[in-house]
């Protein structure tokens, strides 16, 4: 609780971020406690503006957007939360057989890396989702874009353990007789946590702007509500034509305010446990 | 000779292994399928028009012979490498029987355009912004430019597209809502149509500038803050160079990491020019990709994702083999 406090007063970024990220938390947790079912149209009348009693307004199909709204924050959060456990739980494991196996395993898997690296992810996700329409549930799109964002962060820790491989702690806790495993654990673990957890949330952003860029192309479930079938019944119903813009400005918002949020978040997170930027700012 | 065994061979290599990846995936996808492709497609001509059952017969036969669903899965992927290798892939099933290469034909010109322009003035623009920001990191400027590209790195490309078309098209309407050219006009030279075709794709492309802008920006003044502590800058500095010259020695130093990094978030920023092109309607392999989704053009989608893996990889490649031009350690290795 003291850390979040000193992190709130010292670091705007991440002040910033974890109020953004509190609100959008509070929407996912509102969902739960709905007044009356969201999802069943025809409840109050149409295209009515944003108002006291509908924070949001309705839309054109008489649901009330805000209710609505908080469903698909949290399916959104949901998808976004699964697929950067999967993603980096096997970027981790590649990254490390990489990094620390070296030679030949290392060679391997370097190329398998950069090659998935090159090759553009959304076509391929894409005709995934166009042939397996109707079958993609949040669970098994989740599952899919972890399986497809692994190599660029593995990449990346691979190179972060070569680097700490060669520094020279690594060699002085060698020589002082620690084993490998023990090196791994104490003293390189509390570089690649702060790598992680900063770039966990990254996966994490990554998975919610495709599950969008997907749904609005029509390609997910769109009878289960998330910050894209949000956006793909505005834009089907043309709410931006007709002026209703709180329709289609509503989940665009929290949109925004998810990804920055969780952004500034991974920023500022990233710096505090990192051992690096700490030891600087104690010597200054 | 020792920078084609050294350098250029085992790119060539790797290019050759991204698309045998990218490509076998593709193949592989649709096998899984819990459908039969044969019977999506039947279902989907059936929806477009009315032909007599004899005849529905006779090209559910080919089609599944076409795609040789009734061998082997070996003899298949050598038949599929076999087709691909000629730009064989099929007719388009929803503009049958334009063949799905000339449909894709049609729209590449569009999309290379796009991402060639953006891409480059993304990248230069994040890069020169990069390097001013860091080298004047207290001025206040800096800060909020920091601040902005900040705010902006994060927003997927859909939402960035998104938000300029409701502003610049829709609020004020400064640009057209939709399309690559003024309706009716014939492409051709002259300055009536170059203009137009400025017109629509000036909020395309600043909108996948100001996304891929951030990571370039950001990275970039990390670079630079590195190598403003190094020796050779401060050496300069001590000995009064001028800024000017200074600026663009950290540009000239930092351009070879971020060629590399280029040619690795190709596939990113191509990923978000298909989905920039939906917003606005641009007649590029985006707009056509999301037709054949929306009509259920099979052959289309594959050959699209096919060529897209194709076209980033060799985009790749050709960023990678002008990186001797910019590295003279490579050139007289």
């Amino acid at each position: 609780m003291k850390i979040i406090k000193d992190l709130f007063k010292y670091d705007k970024r991440f002040s910033v971020g974890f109020i953004f990220v509190v609100l959008i938390l509070f929407m996912a947790i509102l969902s739960f406690f709905p007044p009356y079912d969201p999802t069943i149209p025809h409840t109050f009348p149409r295209d009515l503006s944003p108002s006291l009693k509908h924070i949001l307004g309705t839309n054109s199909l008489g649901q009330d957007i805000f209710w609505i709204l908080t469903i698909a924050v949290r399916n959104s959060l949901i998808i976004g939360g699964i697929s950067a456990v999967i993603s980096r739980t096997l970027a981790i494991l590649i990254g490390s057989l990489a990094g620390y196996l070296g030679g030949r395993v290392d060679r391997v898997i370097s190329t398998v890396c950069d090659s998935f690296v090159v090759i553009p992810r959304l076509p391929l996700l894409i005709l995934f989702a166009f042939i397996f329409r109707g079958f993609l549930n949040p669970l098994s799109m989740a599952i899919l874009l972890g399986f497809l964002d692994w190599a660029w962060p593995s990449k990346r820790y691979r190179s972060q353990i070569l680097s700490l491989k060669e520094s020279e702690f690594t060699n002085t806790a060698r020589f002082s007789g620690a084993y490998t495993l023990e090196i791994i654990a104490e003293e390189h673990m509390p570089f690649l946590l702060s790598y992680v957890v900063a770039d966990s949330i990254s996966g994490f952003i990554w998975a919610i702007g495709m599950e969008t860029s997907l749904s609005v192309l029509g390609l997910f479930d769109l009878s289960i509500p998330t910050l894209g079938t949000t956006i793909y019944w505005a834009n089907y119903y043309k709410s931006m034509l007709l002026g209703i813009w709180w329709w289609i400005g509503s989940p665009v918002g929290a949109l925004i305010i998810t990804v920055i949020g969780l952004y500034l978040l991974s920023v500022g997170l990233g710096d505090f446990l990192d051992p690096k930027v700490r030891l600087q700012r104690l010597s200054k | 000779m020792n920078l084609l065994k050294s350098y250029i061979f085992p790119r060539l290599v790797q290019w050759v292994i991204v698309i045998l990846i990218g490509t076998t995936v593709t193949f592989i996808i649709p096998r899984f399928s819990p459908v039969n492709p044969v019977d999506v497609v039947m279902a989907s001509l059936a929806s477009y028009q009315t032909t007599d059952p004899q005849a529905m017969l006779k090209l559910k036969e080919s089609l599944e012979d076409m795609m040789g669903l009734n061998e082997n899965i070996f003899v298949q992927y050598f038949k599929f490498w076999g087709r691909l290798l000629k730009g064989d892939l099929g007719p388009s099933l929803a503009r049958f029987p334009i063949p799905v290469i000339r449909v894709i034909g049609n729209a590449m010109p569009w999309t290379i355009s796009l991402l060639l322009i953006a891409t480059i003035l993304g990248w230069l623009l994040g890069m020169v912004l990069g390097t001013f920001a860091a080298y004047y990191s207290h001025k206040s400027w800096s800060k909020i430019l920091q601040v902005v590209i900040m705010a902006l790195y994060p927003v997927p490309y859909y939402v960035m597209a998104l938000i300029l078309l409701m502003i610049f098209a829709y609020i004020f309407p400064i640009f057209p809502l939709f399309g690559g050219v003024g309706i009716g006009l014939k492409p051709s030279l002259s300055l009536n149509f170059i203009l137009s075709v400025i017109k629509h794709g000036f909020l395309p492309a600043v909108s996948i500038i100001l996304v891929s802008i951030g990571w370039r920006f950001m990275s970039q003044r990390a670079l630079t803050s590195t190598l403003l502590s190094s020796d050779f800058i401060v050496y300069a500095r001590i000995a009064g160079v001028r800024n000017r010259k200074i600026l663009f020695y950290l540009f000239r130093n930092s351009l070879l990491p971020q060629a590399t990094d280029l040619a690795l978030s190709l596939g990113g920023i191509f990923s978000g020019a298909l989905i920039t092109e939906v917003v606005f309607s641009y007649p590029g392999l985006g707009q056509i990709l999301y037709s054949a989704i929306l009509q259920g053009d099979y052959n289309l989608v594959i050959g699209i994702s096919v060529f897209s893996i194709i076209g980033v990889a060799t985009g790749a490649l050709i960023i990678d083999l002008l990186y001797p031009f910019l590295d003279p350690r490579i050139r007289y290795s």
